[in-house]
């Protein structure tokens, strides 16, 4: 039972910012603005919420505010660095897997040499006060080790902002209308809709999450952070492909990517994992490789958004 | 047909003065981010990125293009699949295997001879074509997004690529927890080039890596193979509706592709420098760098050439920075400022439609006020 629940929490670790990254990226993608700058987002918005719960812990801050601080500051930068690539591809129609992988190199670099310039070194520590464990409801099966052992607020803000997402993007006319440029922008822009400052938006929300999964990826996961979020940015957008573009779909794929991570990662004390003697480089594959298989299955009749890609051009037919 | 030839060159025209417009922008981003840091050292910073590697003779010289090799070779294979419309963001992937088929050629068949080398990295070529195959398989037959395909094969790459060295005693140094050193006979001859740059690491992979941009070239140029690639790359219908096995073009593009970027990875790896593969959880940086190689060489070979050598110089002024207070990431603040940049082709193109425009107004107005100086007054009046 120990075995269960401790995999369990792990997998709300590893599944969570994934889940909050893809629903990121998929706000970016449903508007018609793919955003591969998943990664170097995340990056930013780690970074610069990890500088500040160093710098405001030596002020002798600690506990829940110093975290939702921290998530407002991760979502903030995350925006600020997804306007560039927003400008870039949406003003400037400039090709968007370009500007996003111009982003996704100047994150860590950018972290690594701001870093070094402060505090001499790299790494930026950080002391974790933010565990919440209740003794009474961690006890019930399953859901206590979800939510209520060693479990932190982003898990609960997580769940909150998929509900969220999945009300905005089918109960709104916001998201009926972020939904319509990335389908067919034209049709919309005949409908008075901005194409342009729809997509704007897409990529803003998909600025905020992501910044803000940076830091849920760190915080639980490490003691430092290295300028490095292990390729989750990357991974999210596999999630998103894997959920084709749908918010519940997004979640489970987050699900099943988080318990291979969580099974790679503590194969080792799991009995029956254990006696099988496979590698754990096995487990780490085994999410891209079905990602892979997955692909191949359900690329004929694609989910992804019909615009997508295309810079949007009011004179163009 | 001269009118054409005229409008080509023309195009490239503005492709080369986007690249040249992003450049100057990116070192200006770096200084600036240099100047904020530490006023004091940002100049000799600067200049230190800028003509550090000339400081050091023909040893520095041999090290811009020693570092030019691999990402000259990952560079091509972006450039060659951007050519023919795909997006190779696995160059990485492709990378790291044919750097293990190098290793494991270049450690374990030592019977070869004085061939090994030559096998090594024919080795590593093929499971970089292997690694290639996979996204342009399911790109061609299965419709599956060759960029996703890709970034999910430089994982598979980097974890089986670890999960092979660090599972073989004879390949692995747990010591160090690295690969093993490769025979003597698998590292790449000098040809001579130890001679013309003495005290630099520069080896026969450099003269190779010029040779792949050569035949890339003759094959994108000159070869009815190179033009049924590019048509394509301009629309995968059209080549279709012209009768060109569009299928077995994505496929073979994809394959060259990898089998350059598995090129690039083997010649680290038999280079003679102490290369080995690290057992560490990184995708390598290579396969990154040459998207940019290939962004800023605007996807021709001649390009590719000139932006490698342009980035590695960059990156060996770099080094010689360690002697200031900033680290070396400022060359990749500098060279992913350079690849945001050079994605604005656009905002070149209308400055200099607009120059163009204002000096076409220019010379019209002067012409029709010498043409008929009278009429002017008139013509002004009736609007």
């Amino acid at each position: 039972m120990d075995v269960l629940n401790f995999i369990i929490q792990q997998t709300m670790y590893f599944s969570i910012p994934l889940l909050v990254v893809a629903l990121g990226a998929m706000f970016s993608e449903r508007s018609g603005i793919i955003n591969i700058a998943m990664e170097g987002i995340m990056i930013m918005g780690a970074f610069t919420s990890i500088f500040f719960i160093n710098i405001s812990s030596k002020m002798g801050m600690a506990g829940q505010l110093q975290l939702v601080l921290a998530i407002l500051i991760a979502a903030a930068t995350g925006i600020i660095f997804s306007l560039f690539h927003a400008y870039a591809s949406i003003s400037m129609k400039a090709d968007q897997t370009i500007s996003g992988t111009a982003l996704n190199m100047f994150a860590p670099a950018f972290a690594i040499f701001i870093a070094r310039v402060i505090q001499g070194i790299q790494q930026v520590q950080f002391t974790n006060t933010f565990r919440i464990t209740n003794e009474t409801l961690a006890n019930i099966p399953i859901i206590g080790a979800m939510f209520f052992d060693e479990a932190y607020i982003t898990t609960y803000l997580g769940f909150i902002i998929l509900i969220v997402s999945v009300f905005v993007l089918y109960k709104t006319k916001f998201g009926l209308r972020l939904r319509a440029c990335g389908e067919n922008p034209h049709a919309a822009d005949a409908a008075g809709i901005n194409v342009h400052k729809m997509q704007y938006a897409g990529v803003i929300i998909s600025g905020a999450l992501g910044g803000l999964g940076g830091l849920i990826f760190v915080v639980p996961t490490s003691v430092n952070f290295n300028a490095d979020v292990s390729g989750y940015g990357f991974l999210a957008i596999a999630v998103l492909i894997f959920g084709q573009w749908n918010p519940v779909k997004i979640l489970g794929a987050s699900l099943f990517f988080g318990v291979m991570k969580a099974i790679s990662a503590s194969y080792s004390s799991i009995p029956l994992l254990a006696g099988l003697g496979i590698s754990s480089y096995f487990y780490k594959m085994v999410p891209y490789i079905v990602t892979l298989i997955v692909l191949i299955f359900t690329s004929r009749n694609s989910r992804a958004p019909k615009a997508e890609g295309i810079p949007f051009d009011k004179g163009q037919r | 047909m001269a009118d054409k030839k005229a409008a080509k060159a023309k195009k490239s025209n503005i492709g080369f003065l986007s690249s040249i417009f992003a450049i100057l922008i990116g070192l200006l981003v770096g200084f600036v981010i240099l100047l904020i840091c530490n006023p004091s050292q940002a100049l000799p910073g600067f200049l230190t990125i800028i003509t550090g590697s000339f400081t050091h003779g023909a040893k520095g010289v041999g090290q811009i293009f020693y570092y030019a090799t691999p990402i000259i070779l990952t560079g091509l294979s972006v450039g060659f699949a951007f050519n023919t419309g795909l997006f190779n963001i696995g160059a990485s992937g492709q990378f790291m295997v044919g750097s293990l088929g190098a290793v494991i050629i270049g450690i374990l068949a030592k019977d070869l001879g004085p061939i090994q080398w030559v096998v090594a990295l024919l080795g590593g070529m093929a499971l970089g074509m292997l690694w290639g195959a996979v996204p342009g398989l399911l790109k061609a037959y299965f419709n599956v997004n060759e960029v996703i395909a890709s970034i999910m094969m430089n994982y598979i790459g980097m974890y089986s690529t670890n999960w092979i060295v660090k599972s073989s005693p004879a390949l692995f140094n747990a010591l160090r927890n690295e690969s093993k050193n490769v025979a003597a006979t698998a590292n790449i001859p000098k040809m001579g080039l130890d001679k013309l740059f003495p005290g630099s690491s520069l080896n026969g992979g450099f003269i190779i890596a010029v040779l792949a941009i050569v035949i890339i070239w003759v094959i994108l140029y000159k070869t009815n193979l190179g033009f049924e690639l590019k048509a394509c790359g301009h629309n995968r219908f059209a080549a279709k509706y012209a009768g060109i096995n569009e299928k077995k073009n994505i496929m073979l593009a994809m394959m060259i592709a990898g089998a350059l970027s598995g090129l690039a990875g083997a010649i680290v790896m038999l280079s003679g420098t102490g290369a080995h593969i690290k057992i560490v959880d990184v995708v390598a940086g290579e396969g990154f760098t040459g998207i940019s190689v290939a962004l800023l060489g605007l996807s021709h070979p001649f390009g590719i050439l000139a932006s490698a050598i342009f980035i590695a110089y960059l990156t060996a002024g770099g080094f010689y920075l360690q002697l200031f207070e900033f680290s070396t990431e400022i060359i990749d603040i500098i060279v992913a400022v350079i690849i945001y940049f050079s994605a604005f082709s656009l905002i070149v193109k209308i400055l200099i439609n607009k120059f163009k425009q204002r000096k076409n107004d220019k010379a019209a107005a002067i012409a029709n006020a010498n043409a008929e100086p009278g009429t002017e007054d008139k013509e002004g009046g009736n609007k």
